[in-house]
């Protein structure tokens, strides 16, 4: 217990530090990829064949490619040989690419999501919002979309744990968060052992929870009643 | 379907019982695994421990052979087994392996959960250069320089403590902080001289990078044992007489031939650890 204590009096401020970069890193993502992945749904059920392409093409690849290899690209590749410089602050430079890097991968996920939304939308609101004149985009606006959103808040919100979990992956982009700094204390606090493991999948606990319990009930008062 | 279901339980409970066995390693070394010995040993660190389809080459690997040879194990006595860093207390204080040689620094908080003989060698945190590179001679001359090492590795935290104006980018392992090396996209490589030797003498980079030699820290590799474990004052002897017989610095030279490498002062290390 008491080299339990010690290792919060050594690494406490540096594991807030850290795991507040986790959180940083998930809300920038979520906002992103959130905006990102809306329109990819409106590409996806858009009337006009090529934009449905690209947005089939876009989902299918980066759905499929591994995060961690994702975020290997943008420091190997992006920063290593064409020296990516998007803030002239070195480490916030990985930040943002590690932000970029998992908005462009959840961006897939939450499209699918809101897709899957917009199923649970019947063929005749959008049948009934063009017979009264209304074209594609304020149709999908006024009509589709807010009926899909409040039909996708489940399959959004598992999105959205999954990527407060994915940030983790951000370590392999050179940013200081939380599993990293588990590496850290694993090599120099060998003696407190898997107590540093437990510790780290508690506070993704704490957080995760909470959001999984309000995302169960925003989806029973935001339910659609048909 | 009764009987399907004792059959069951039947088949779970021989199955538990075999893995049992084969866990137990605790007592083992007295019955049935009297004549092998399991060694943990890095898989994927060039010129140290790596793993090269069934064959195991590096220096590690090399001390780990005299030393068993010296406790009575020939070579086809030995299993090596993967030793991760962050499993090698773990395996250790389970049994699972009876020694460790994987660049394991002796310390005190690993002190609390396993012992330590030797060491077999001092390595020293340096830096890895292209070997055209003339303006970095040492930590001091790092000043806006990019650097990389490997996340939660001992370099990296000295690096973040003691040397100021670096930028510092964390991988996972050494061989994307090579290929970031050869691009450009960093300066130097930063971790324990030995390593970075082993990394230059590969058959793939030989001749692109040199270690630049000027060690800062002191990194005593211990060989790893279980807290129980009697082969302390054992595996002193045996490093020491290797060390003797010239067979230390002949496997030294040949893990890290080409590289310009030359260990610290502090080799052949003269104090080993007392046995408890």
């Amino acid at each position: 217990m008491e080299g339990y204590l010690s290792l919060w009096d050594e690494y406490g401020a540096r594991i807030m530090e850290s795991f507040w970069a986790n959180l940083q890193l998930t809300f920038w993502a979520f906002l992103i990829s959130l905006v990102l992945g809306t329109l990819l749904a409106i590409m996806r059920i858009s009337p006009i064949p090529s934009l449905r392409a690209f947005g089939t093409a876009y989902v299918n690849i980066f759905r499929n490619t591994p995060l961690t290899i994702i975020m290997a690209f943008g420091v190997l590749v992006l920063f290593g040989v064409f020296k990516l410089q998007i803030s002239s602050d070195f480490n916030l430079n990985f930040f943002q690419i590690a932000i970029i890097g998992l908005s462009i991968y959840h961006a897939a996920f939450f499209c699918e999501a809101i897709r899957s939304g917009v199923n649970t939308v019947p063929l005749g609101q959008a049948e009934a919002a063009r017979a009264i004149g209304l074209s594609f985009l304020p149709a999908a606006q006024l009509v589709i979309l807010p009926q899909a959103f409040r039909g996708a808040i489940v399959p959004m919100g598992n999105v959205l744990i999954a990527l407060i979990k994915n940030t983790t992956v951000a370590l392999a982009g050179s940013v200081a968060e939380i599993s990293g700094l588990m590496k850290t204390m694993i090599e120099f606090r060998a003696d407190q052992g898997f107590l540093i493991f437990l510790t780290v999948a508690l506070m993704f606990v704490v957080i995760v929870v909470p959001i999984g319990l309000l995302v169960t009930w925003l989806s029973k008062k935001l339910a659609v009643a048909r | 379907m009764r009987k399907n279901r004792l059959g069951a339980i039947a088949a779970m409970a021989a199955v538990a019982a075999l893995a049992l066995t084969s866990c137990g390693g605790s007592d083992a070394g007295s019955d049935e695994a009297g004549d092998k010995v399991r060694i943990g040993i890095k898989f994927d660190q060039p010129g140290l421990g790596f793993k090269d389809g069934d064959k195991y080459t590096g220096f590690d690997v090399d001390v780990a052979k005299y030393v068993a040879n010296e406790l009575g194990y020939s070579e086809d006595k030995i299993e090596f087994v993967s030793a991760p860093s962050a499993n090698r207390e773990t395996l250790l204080e389970t049994n699972q392996v009876d020694m460790i040689f994987a660049t394991y620094t002796i310390n005190d908080s690993r002190k609390e959960r396993v012992g330590f003989a030797g060491p077999y060698f001092i390595a020293g945190q340096d830096l890895l250069v292209r070997a055209d590179e003339s303006s970095i001679t040492g930590k001091d001359s790092l000043d806006g320089k990019n650097l990389c090492s490997v996340t939660g590795s001992t370099s990296a935290e000295n690096v973040k403590k003691d040397i100021t104006g670096v930028n510092l980018v964390e991988q996972q392992g050494y061989a994307d902080c090579l290929g970031l090396l050869e691009t450009g996209g960093v300066d130097a490589i930063t971790t324990d001289d030995i390593i970075l030797a082993g990394l230059a003498a590969t058959e793939a980079n030989k001749g692109k990078f040199k270690v630049v030699g000027k060690p800062f820290s002191e990194e005593p590799y211990g060989v790893g044992l279980n807290k129980t474990s009697e082969k302390c004052a054992d595996i002193n002897t045996a490093i020491q007489k290797m060390i003797d017989s010239g067979d230390w610095k002949k496997s030294l030279d040949k893990n890290t031939e080409g590289t310009g490498y030359v260990p610290s002062d502090l080799n052949p290390p003269k104090e080993f650890e007392a046995c408890a």
